[in-house]
């Protein structure tokens, strides 16, 4: 248990996705004018990471890694590593869970499609998704592991975009230098947030 | 050269630069920037794959029906990246190990899809390729101008070799470790930006509210 909460806390503020691996940075500048949309962004990637990490994470254990089709029981799988496709088939996943999802929530739960509608397609390009699923596979994740780890990524990234949405909705009244106006003064507020994250760095559970 | 051709191959450069001005392909231009030598392999990589997609795209782009375009391009860029990192596993495999997942995330880098889904695929193939040599090299102006920061003042080192002679060798350069963290990346890439726009006046944004001439500082905020 304490290893799973560890490894929740470490995904959310020491190994922040937008904060120290630069991930999802379009959409992290872009869509975090106004709190509101970055929330419904937020939620909406925590709830594709947590689905997608674990899904990959079954993909590359049992089609992609080295002998993983051993269970098939054909002749000569024991040799096959098909770990060279996994870029397209991570890829592939997540389109595809994206669209899923938006059926699944435009027929059953219309009213978080409506809140979500506009961000979903937008996650297919996010890389914070990609780099979580790429990060599982080269630090040995096991299922239970990278759900975790999943929540734990979209959650930071959330709560990263929203503080940054926050300052952003009181910084757009200050007097900023003409150059340095819009992108350059955000850069320089997710620098010194990005400062603030690395105080975490020492806690260990 | 005529003109046309000059104006897609430079222009993304310093008028259009991807990063600086479209805000496209930032999610992967600063982790690699501790080291100038990572972030040149990265550089090339990021501007033969861009290269290459728009090529492609561009040659079936008559061929590809609108409701399924984007599937075939992530599908063209995500085999081209998958062929770019099995060569750098074989070539550098030192190298493929720092730049980890960064070599994959091309495949999301909004450059290349960018630049597929809005200049590939309504022109032809050779003005194609060059606009993603041309992307390409804006990309690696701005990540090897950080990279030479980073690298040169945080470790006194260009490309691995000592430039400063380091304190810990007896040496005399005190070396700016927050340099080599990633808040630094941020902060020069907004300078950056500031000094990019100080020269080209035009790409500087507009302010969304201006603070009215008689107002007193205490009202401002």
């Amino acid at each position: 248990m304490e290893h799973y909460l560890s490894l929740f806390v470490r995904s959310i503020f020491i190994e922040n996705m937008a904060l120290s691996f630069f991930l999802g940075m379009c959409t992290f500048l872009a869509i975090s004018k106004k709190i509101q949309a970055a929330l419904g962004l937020g939620i909406a990637v925590i709830v594709v990471l947590v689905i997608t990490v674990p899904a990959n994470n079954l993909i590359y254990t049992y089609l992609l890694a080295d002998g993983a089709l051993t269970w098939t029981g054909i002749e000569g799988m024991e040799n096959v590593d098909l770990s060279f496709l996994g870029l397209l088939s991570y890829i592939g996943v997540i389109a595809a869970i994206v669209q899923i999802m938006e059926m699944f929530l435009d027929k059953f739960v219309p009213a978080l499609y409506n809140a979500l509608g506009v961000f979903l397609p937008l996650i297919t390009v996010n890389c914070a998704i990609m780099g979580a699923s790429l990060f599982m596979v080269e630090r040995d994740y096991d299922l239970a592991e990278s759900t975790v780890y999943g929540l734990g990524a979209g959650v930071g990234w959330a709560l990263a975009i929203v503080a940054l949405a926050g300052i952003r909705e009181k910084l757009k009244y200050s007097d900023v230098p003409v150059g340095l106006q819009g992108l350059g003064i955000t850069f320089i507020t997710v620098g010194l947030m990005s400062l603030g994250f690395m105080s975490f760095g020492g806690i260990d559970l | 050269m005529s003109t046309k051709i000059k104006d897609v191959l430079f222009k993304p450069v310093f008028d259009e630069n991807p990063i600086a001005l479209q805000i496209l392909g930032i999610c992967s231009a600063l982790a690699v920037t501790s080291s100038l030598k990572v972030s040149f392999v990265m550089c090339v990589a990021l501007t033969v794959v861009t290269a290459f997609s728009n090529m492609f795209v561009s040659l079936i782009r008559n061929h590809i029906p609108g409701s399924i375009r984007i599937i075939v391009q992530m599908t063209i860029i995500a085999s081209l990246v998958i062929v770019v990192d099995q060569v750098l596993k074989a070539v550098a495999y030192d190298i493929s190990k720092q730049l980890s997942v960064f070599v994959g995330l091309i495949i999301t880098n909004c450059i290349v899809m960018g630049r597929a889904e809005a200049y590939a695929m309504k022109n032809p193939p050779v003005a194609s390729f060059l606009d993603g040599i041309g992307n390409g090299l804006g990309y690696s102006v701005i990540l090897l101008i950080l990279a030479f920061i980073r690298e040169l003042f945080g470790a006194g080192k260009l490309f691995g070799f000592e430039i400063f002679s380091v304190v810990n060798n007896g040496g005399w350069y005190v070396p700016n470790g927050l340099l080599l963290l990633p808040p630094s990346a941020f902060f020069l890439i907004g300078l950056l930006i500031w000094a990019l726009r100080a020269w080209k006046k035009g790409q500087a944004e507009a302010p969304d509210f201006k603070i009215a001439p008689n107002s007193s500082e205490g009202e401002a905020v």
